[in-house]
């Protein structure tokens, strides 16, 4: 037996291991990803909250050995807000699925991008709504065969990257779970930006969206990311949509500075209140 | 860690330097996990761990220069470069 022990382990809660996904799963490896992400910007986990919704994804929450907070469908962004107000030291992350954060937690997204609160988020975009039975998602390439679209679905997909972009996300990434070290690099450079950070990851689902649509096993997607992704870092997002088989754009999208939440609060207040503001008193937490 | 392992294959499949396939034995869930087949070749770069999405594996470097991956079957260790220093051990952790 020897002294080193795996990186990742002082970042789960053993206790709870094996896990629950799939054979084939993307999600545990992007866990990796965040956590080297989290050795490498050497950030005070003291400092740290972990927020999740609903979903395979979401179950990252009850895996990690960090302040962690599981919620209700789709409303991870709103509780994650509400921490990050209370206390405005905390770095606040948001972990989740394509589902949880685009679907029922869709005007969420947009809002937070919109008053560029200072949020990491990270979506793992599995192209389906899993933990459900693999029924269509927002996120659902069309033509892709899924639980609820037996003859393929017809309807176009959401693009996450353009979204947020249009919706005012200070950073924008995209990477696949092939992209190991640019992903874990991507979340670090997240830690360093100010406001609101959006990573999406895709990722293979080999259960549902795989098995339906005869795409193989959860190899033969990395397979096919590492074949079809192209690193295209400042692509205009509206040119980064996805299909079922085509080409997947990964990249940094977006790295832009705008000012974040608190500091337009903070503004906004000083303006019109002049000497009467009175800088809210910090919280400790005991 | 030999538990953890669902025989996904990422870690055979995307070792840059193709140390590792997947072996005959079974875990108690019936996923058969990898063993070493090359470990001079290992270069320790982690990779392996990386991708595992199961947290089954790692690769490291050990002080003496020497490189070493922990998969879920068992541990291999061996010199890396430096001379006179060529011994291939193998232990296991299961």
């Amino acid at each position: 037996m020897s002294d080193f022990t795996n990186p990742v382990e002082p970042f789960l809660r053993t206790d709870r291991m094996p896990h629950i996904w799939c054979p084939g799963c993307g999600i545990g490896t992007t866990v990796n990803c965040f956590a080297r992400a989290l050795i490498e910007s050497k950030i005070d986990l003291e400092s740290l909250a972990l927020v999740s919704g609903i979903g395979c994804t979401g179950r990252v929450a009850g895996y990690v050995k960090l302040d962690s907070f599981h919620t209700t469908h789709g409303r991870a962004i709103p509780f994650a807000t509400g921490l990050k107000l209370a206390n405005p030291k905390l770095n606040v992350v948001v972990y989740s699925g394509d589902g949880d954060l685009s679907a029922i937690g869709g005007n969420h997204l947009i809002h937070a991008a919109r008053r560029n609160i200072d949020l990491k988020v990270i979506c793992v975009n599995n192209l389906i709504y899993a933990m459900t039975g693999g029924q269509t998602a927002p996120t659902t390439p069309s033509h892709a065969i899924t639980s609820t679209s037996p003859y393929g679905t017809c309807e176009p997909a959401f693009n996450l990257p353009h979204l947020v972009e249009a919706a005012g996300a200070v950073y924008v990434a995209r990477w696949t779970t092939f992209h190991v070290r640019q992903l874990a690099r991507s979340i670090a450079e997240a830690f360093n930006k100010k406001g609101f950070s959006f990573i999406e990851v895709i990722s293979p689902c080999p259960t549902l969206y795989q098995r339906r649509n005869k795409l193989g096993d959860g190899l033969d997607t990395m397979k096919y990311y590492k074949e079809k992704s192209k690193v295209k870092h400042g692509a205009p997002t509206s040119e980064v949509g996805l299909t079922m088989t085509g080409e997947i754009i990964v990249g940094k999208f977006v790295d832009r500075d705008r000012p974040d939440y608190q500091t337009m609060v903070r503004a906004q207040l000083t303006e019109s209140l002049g000497d009467r503001f009175v800088e809210q008193a910090e919280m400790v937490c005991s | 860690m030999v538990e953890r392992c669902k025989a996904c294959g990422f870690c055979v499949e995307f070792c840059p330097t193709k140390v590792l396939a997947l072996s005959s034995a079974f875990n108690s869930k019936g996923y058969h996990p990898p063993h070493v087949v090359n470990p001079e070749k290992c270069s320790g770069c982690d990779l392996c761990g990386m991708y595992c999405p199961d947290f089954a594996i790692y690769g490291y470097k050990l002080e003496t220069g020497q490189a070493h991956v922990a998969t879920a079957a068992s541990a291999v260790h061996r010199a890396q470069r430096g001379p006179g220093n060529q011994s291939t051990g193998v232990e296991d952790e299961g």
